[in-house]
């Protein structure tokens, strides 16, 4: 019942929030303080996440090939599963971060009477995880239009092609649906295939149940519960949260924030848990590093500092010792040390 | 550390990218909050109470658009004894006169972009919009 207490945790976030927002004075609690911190701990969350990974030395090239490494002129190098410069590593990431090839990999296994192992190519998490990041992405960028003042003209072009089906009014979002869309997916993946669901934790469960929540609250103040809802109140107040001088002008309904205090547990979640693969991508050294270990020799950084020691320097650190035991040496000691040992 | 070159620039680059309303509105000059203009009229009545009408006009407007437009049923609205006629410029913009103040403040405020005046002329620009 991992995925039970996804639901407990997030349920009783709301209810904090919504009735926490209702005491006199708490507004501000809600709508001032809590986003500050919460920006502050995501800030400095992730900061300290990768700077402890960027202490982290990387003992081995360790890069995962997916194709020919570069090697004789007659036999074809696969420039993007094997880079072996910088430009095809930088080329590999980009394509890794913005279309998920790691993902596109992904098979399935079955076994079957005999009793012989399947594995045939599985394309859903890697179509479900293309929705939820896109949806999730412009829905961030499309939120600007409550911070920025003016709303410049990058925000105004995607909300109308967030919004170009002009169904209802407001207008319905083509992200909006297809955030909801993507974490009911992904959820019910987690639930249905039976080899993810057990290795499924209740940190998998909950950011998938608190974003979908933030996501539902989000619509709900759009389109349902609009008491109270006012959008220019709501943009002073964002627009004063982010020049520093935040003033809640007029009351503002509950739902708005649930979905804020939503946001803030999010935020403050987000370096601590999973979610901060969106930064561990850009340190993965299997994708980051480049594959050329037979060309350019990889140095342990931890290795201690060992230098070369020469027989003929052996010789000089222990001559006076060797010929005291009796022992051959290649050069004689000099005049003046032999007299001293004798 | 290992990789500063690289791990440097890049945290910097994600602090200014979270941080960029910050430094965006710190570098634009504000616009002030819009306040709605009553009707220069002096009406006080209207269709619906006026925390209604802010939260939920635009629905009441798309409503009344397929009404008239798709069902053709074009019979007033009466509140309070007073006859509405459905349409934007035939109900609302008798009383709240002026599309600039009293339309577009706000709109223009949190960007929202409604598409009335892809059909509808504003009044008193009759000639100057053609399309």
């Amino acid at each position: 019942m991992k995925y039970a207490f996804s639901f407990l945790v997030v349920i009783a976030l709301i209810v904090i929030a919504g009735l926490g927002s209702q005491i006199p004075g708490m507004p501000y609690l809600f709508g001032v303080a809590l986003p500050y911190l919460a920006m502050m701990i995501f800030l400095g969350g992730c900061v300290y996440k990768v700077v402890q990974w960027a202490k982290s030395p990387v003992p081995f090239s360790i890069q995962t090939t997916c194709g020919q490494g570069k090697s004789l002129d007659f036999i074809k190098h696969d420039r993007l599963e094997a880079p072996h410069t910088t430009a095809e590593v930088v080329a590999r990431m980009f394509l890794e971060i913005v279309t998920f090839r790691s993902l596109f990999r992904n098979t399935k296994s079955e076994i079957h009477d005999g009793p012989h192992v399947t594995y045939e190519s599985s394309k859903w998490l890697w179509v479900f995880a293309l929705i939820f990041h896109y949806s999730f992405l412009v829905i961030i960028v499309r939120h600007m239009r409550l911070f920025l003042d003016p709303v410049p003209f990058f925000i105004d072009w995607l909300e109308f092609g967030d919004g170009i089906f002009q169904i209802g009014a407001p207008n319905w979002y083509i992200t909006d649906v297809g955030l909801l869309l993507g974490c009911m997916l992904l959820f019910s993946r987690r639930l249905i295939t039976r080899h993810v669901r057990i290795i499924s934790l209740v940190n998998d469960y909950f950011p998938l149940v608190l974003i979908f929540a933030i996501a539902l609250t989000g619509i709900l103040m759009r389109y349902f519960l609009r008491t109270d809802i006012d959008i220019v109140n709501i943009k002073q107040l964002l627009v004063g949260l982010v020049t520093l001088s935040p003033t809640i002008g007029a009351e503002i309904g509950a739902i708005f924030y649930i979905h804020l205090f939503l946001v803030c547990a999010l935020l403050a979640y987000f370096p601590f848990s999973k979610l901060v693969h969106f930064a561990g991508v850009f340190l993965s050294p299997t994708r980051n590093m480049k594959n050329n270990s037979r060309a350019v020799r990889h140095i342990n950084p931890w290795n201690p500092r060992i230098l070369p020691h020469s027989y003929a320097g052996y010789e000089d650190e222990f001559r006076e010792f060797m010929v005291d035991a009796g022992i051959p040496v290649e050069k004689e000691l000099s005049p003046a040390k032999a007299e001293e040992i004798n | 550390m290992y990789n500063k070159g690289t791990i440097i620039p890049g945290l910097i680059i994600f602090v200014l990218l979270v941080t960029f309303p910050l430094w965006f509105n710190a570098f634009s000059t504000a616009s002030d909050v819009p306040k709605v203009e009553l009707p220069p009229g002096g009406e006080k009545q209207c269709v619906a109470p006026a925390a209604e009408m802010r939260a939920s006009h635009m629905v009441m407007l798309n409503e009344w658009r397929d009404e008239v437009l798709r069902d053709g049923k074009r019979t007033a609205v009466t509140v309070g004894g007073k006859e509405y006629r459905k349409g934007l410029q035939m109900a609302c913009m008798e009383c709240h006169t002026n599309k600039e103040k009293f339309c577009d403040s706000c709109h223009l405020y949190t960007s929202v972009k409604p598409y009335c005046w892809d059909c509808h002329l504003t009044p008193g620009q009759a000639k100057k919009e053609t399309h």
